[in-house]
């Protein structure tokens, strides 16, 4: 099923992400995803995430297909030029994917090939408009698809945490113009701060947007595992900002109560957020099992 | 030596939109010797330009616009007529457009292409970079290099990566996408930022047959 069509229920819409083993097995993993089954409504399936070598998303959304749970394939412009990546639209298309992610990609010093190349033949807008080009029968070089053309739901990222934001906003705006139909943000622990971004996107989402729609945003949840985890991704992820408050809190907890003490902190923000945005991606980091506690929590 | 390559004049035209005056400066190095900067190409472009209506009495040649140094001592006897200018039409690689917004406060459009030539870079560039991709987007990025300053070479915008101003790959690094919005809100075109670039045509960085035929891409050999 499309993402979009959750979002037309007018449900709050929860995805989480399944990030493919270095390794052949992967099939613990999936099992893993089992509890979720009723109480998630897609997983992200992600592409070489943070450019580390790994199973690719194409095979992994299709083995979550198999098991009838809902794919989010995300698509990087790190690895692939127009020819591979319009082609494993086309496959993915084949397989029975419904729901693309299209996002431009860590750049390849950051993960365990620092000397490969980076392509980024396409970025992010430009890849959204390929797509959507696919969908209208077209390849990028105009030339006709045979047949019926792939249908997608599209989806793009932004980072509400940047700073400046408004180069963010600008490139949001054009990502809806490109295609997008929803987007995900980057962790999410500041709620005033997302409330702010939500009111200064909002004409940006309701762009040409048809029947007064709106482009539905769900924000980002990443767990907090310890109060190390919290600072080191202070000081070196993007955007992302765990207040002081929030750290201590963990920190107070004391090892044993740490895991409760961090699933309610996640519900928490959830229940805050659920008024401003019209969903959550829940980043796990390897606590998938916890994800129905904190979501009974909510 | 780099090999340029004039713009279409309708692309010119194009990038100067509803911009009156125009102050012409043009290399007197490479460009002059491929045809698209000197003399030649300044007055050949100063007829087309005041053809469509526009004032391009200004004109400046430089002997090497890649000289940041040379360009600045140059164009300091010129600010009147520059403040006076809507923009700066600059005849040069693009390592010369670059050199040019360095030290002028302006909008800044290319007139040509820079076409690979073994990458070969300008004589004196400092942090300005050309990678030669035969089709010249200083114009929409306020003279900023989108392709060199970028370490994803993204044409659209920041990537999600940049932090406190520096490149996800390297802290010392600016990102060049936030060099790009600042220098675009400082010559006020932010507007520019808006419009979706479409994908490179890399077969824009090969040099045609016809170049390599000629003593310009031999002399290289």
């Amino acid at each position: 099923m499309k993402l979009i069509e959750r979002f037309k229920q007018g449900k709050f819409v929860i995805t989480c992400e399944l990030g493919p083993p270095k390794g052949i097995e992967i099939e613990k993993l999936i099992d893993e995803l089992e509890p979720l089954r009723d109480k998630v409504d897609a997983f992200n399936v992600t592409d070489l995430q943070s450019s580390v070598m790994r199973v690719g998303s194409l095979a992994a959304c299709r083995l979550l297909k198999d098991k009838d749970l809902e794919p989010i394939m995300q698509l990087t412009c790190r690895d692939r030029n127009r020819l591979g990546l319009q082609s494993d639209v086309l496959s993915a298309a084949v397989l029975g994917i419904e729901n693309l992610l299209c996002l431009t990609g860590d750049h390849p010093t950051l993960g365990d090939h620092p000397e490969a190349m980076p392509v980024f033949d396409l970025d992010s807008v430009q890849l959204l408009s390929a797509v959507k080009g696919l969908m209208g029968g077209k390849d990028m070089a105009g030339n006709d698809l045979e047949g019926r053309p792939p249908e997608f739901c599209l989806g793009a990222v932004v980072n509400p945490g940047a700073d400046p934001l408004e180069p963010q906003i600008m490139k949001m705006e054009k990502k809806v113009q490109a295609g997008a139909e929803f987007f995900q943000t980057q962790a999410v622990y500041e709620v005033d701060k997302f409330a702010l971004f939500m009111e200064k996107v909002t004409p940006v989402l309701s762009y040409e947007s048809k029947n007064g729609a709106k482009v539905p945003v769900m924000a980002g949840i990443v767990f907090l595992k310890s109060p190390a985890m919290a600072k080191f991704m202070n000081a070196n992820v993007a955007g992302i900002h765990v207040p002081e408050e929030i750290i201590n809190e963990l920190a107070g907890a004391g090892k044993e109560k740490r895991v409760e003490k961090s699933l309610e902190i996640s519900a928490r923000l959830i229940r805050e957020l659920k008024d401003l945005c019209q969903g959550v991606h829940i980043m796990s980091l390897g606590w998938e099992r916890h994800i129905p506690t904190v979501l009974e929590m909510v | 030596m780099l090999f340029t390559q004039n713009k279409p004049t309708e692309e010119v035209l194009e990038s100067l939109g509803d911009e009156k005056n125009i102050f012409l400066l043009a290399c007197n190095g490479c460009a002059e010797v491929c045809e698209t900067g000197g003399e030649k190409a300044l007055s050949a472009i100063k007829t087309e330009l005041e053809k469509a209506g526009k004032n391009a009495a200004s004109t400046v040649l430089v002997d090497f616009l890649c000289n940041k140094v040379l360009v600045a001592t140059r164009l300091a006897r010129e600010m009147d007529k520059i403040r006076q200018a809507d923009s700066i039409l600059v005849l040069s690689c693009g390592v010369g457009v670059q050199a040019v917004s360095k030290v002028v406060n302006k909008v800044v459009h290319p007139a040509a292409n820079t076409v690979s030539l073994g990458g070969l870079q300008g004589l004196w560039p400092s942090d300005e970079r050309c990678q030669a991709c035969g089709d010249c987007a200083l114009d929409y990025t306020g003279g900023i290099c989108p392709i060199t300053f970028c370490a994803k070479s993204l044409l659209n915008g920041p990537c999600g990566g940049a932090q406190d101003g520096k490149c996800e790959v390297d802290p010392e690094k600016d990102c060049g996408w936030q060099l790009i919005y600042e220098r675009l809100q400082k010559v006020g075109r932010l507007e520019n930022f808006k419009k979706i670039r479409t994908p490179r045509d890399h077969s824009k960085m090969l040099p045609s047959s016809e170049l390599r035929k000629t003593a310009l891409y031999d002399i290289e050999l």
